[in-house]
């Protein structure tokens, strides 16, 4: 098999961008029933199809995005979807913190274009691969041009298909976000206790600001994820850092 | 909404979403980040979500609650079980269709 790939008749640059499309697979596989349902949902809650989709182009964070629908349909203002998205978001400097510590051999420029693909998902698979002086922008551009493209591709399908679907499902439709959201987090929340209690007090601080300080819902949403998420500060001091723990 | 300003919400969130993922890439070099402040931002995640849920899924109707309850635990306990996320999608969507159509 080695020997295969050796001979092979694609160039080096070719067969890296071959291997990058390959591991990006299992990452289009995991995308695209979620784009679809963000195409879904964005058209159903009232943006215009090419809104949706020039949201899944733009921004590519498939948590915020779907955070951003939720809030506009609740009527939150734009500042504050903004700065919920920058919150969320935030998190996306750590794993580029991590990732461009292992990118050291491509240039500059190569660092900056790629920053735009990661992504929680491409993240973990880029950063398990051992071979990290391997990635080179052909296989990285592959990797990542296979998760933008299902995911882009995904919110066209699914901002179409909406249209086709009855009142009553479309009721159904609603809950999917929150079934979403629940289904990250409920397998986290079962392997860690302390992912467990962070979640919990973080919902115990948003039914605060909502009801007792009678906060908008989405400074609470902010408010509650700012301090919940502290709580990671104590309980992992012990630990080693994110960074430490994936560069192998 | 209006419809200049919706866009001018997406591309608030590109900016403030690419601007996080940019700079390390430029400034790397010069960047040391204490460990509180990377558990911090690792735990963000968890706390999203958390807030995202509660209480939001109670206003998946208006002025009725029992479709975000119905449709929330039949969640919880799909994902408890570790089913792949798309049944957890679909047992939740086909569970509140089901609780409508019995309710009429």
């Amino acid at each position: 098999m080695e020997r295969v790939l050796k001979t092979a008749p694609m160039g080096k640059k070719g067969k890296s961008l071959y291997e990058g499309i390959l591991d990006g697979f299992p990452i289009s596989i995991g995308y695209i029933p979620i784009s679809i349902t963000f195409g879904m949902i964005a058209v159903q809650e009232g943006l215009h199809l090419w809104q949706a989709i020039a949201m899944s182009v733009l921004v590519f964070a498939g948590a915020s995005q779907f955070m951003a629908i939720n809030m506009l349909t609740i009527g939150v203002g734009a500042f504050e979807i903004i700065f919920a998205t920058f919150i969320l978001n935030l998190r996306h400097f750590i794993l580029s913190v991590s990732m461009m510590n292992q990118w050291k051999h491509l240039s500059k420029k190569s660092k900056a274009f790629f920053s735009f693909g990661l992504t929680d998902e491409t993240y973990s698979v880029f950063s398990m691969k051992r071979k990290q002086r391997e990635q080179d922008k052909y296989y990285i551009g592959g990797l990542i041009g296979m998760s933008y493209i299902s995911w882009i591709l995904g919110t066209v399908i699914g901002g179409i298909f909406s249209n086709f679907i009855s009142p009553l499902v479309s009721v159904g439709m609603s809950i999917t976000l929150y079934a979403m959201f629940i289904g990250l987090l409920v397998p986290e929340m079962k392997k860690s206790w302390k992912v467990t209690l962070i979640a919990l007090s973080s919902i115990l601080l948003s039914i605060f600001f909502n009801f007792y300080i009678g906060l908008s819902s989405g400074w609470s949403i902010i408010l509650s994820t700012l301090m919940g998420s502290s709580l990671g500060i104590l309980l992992y001091k012990e630990e080693k850092s994110v960074e430490k723990e994936v560069s192998i | 909404m209006e419809q200049y300003l919706l866009f001018a919400v997406i591309l608030g969130m590109a900016l403030v979403t690419y601007i996080p993922r940019l700079l390390p890439a430029l400034f790397l070099d010069q960047l040391q980040m204490p460990s509180w402040l990377q558990n911090w931002m690792k735990s963000i995640p968890y706390a999203a979500l958390g807030a995202l849920i509660f209480p939001g899924i109670l206003q998946v109707q208006e002025g009725d609650l029992s479709p975000g309850i119905v449709g929330g635990i039949v969640a919880v306990i799909l994902s408890f079980l570790k089913v792949n996320l798309i049944y957890v999608l679909l047992g939740s969507i086909f569970a509140v269709i089901g609780w409508e159509y019995i309710r009429g």
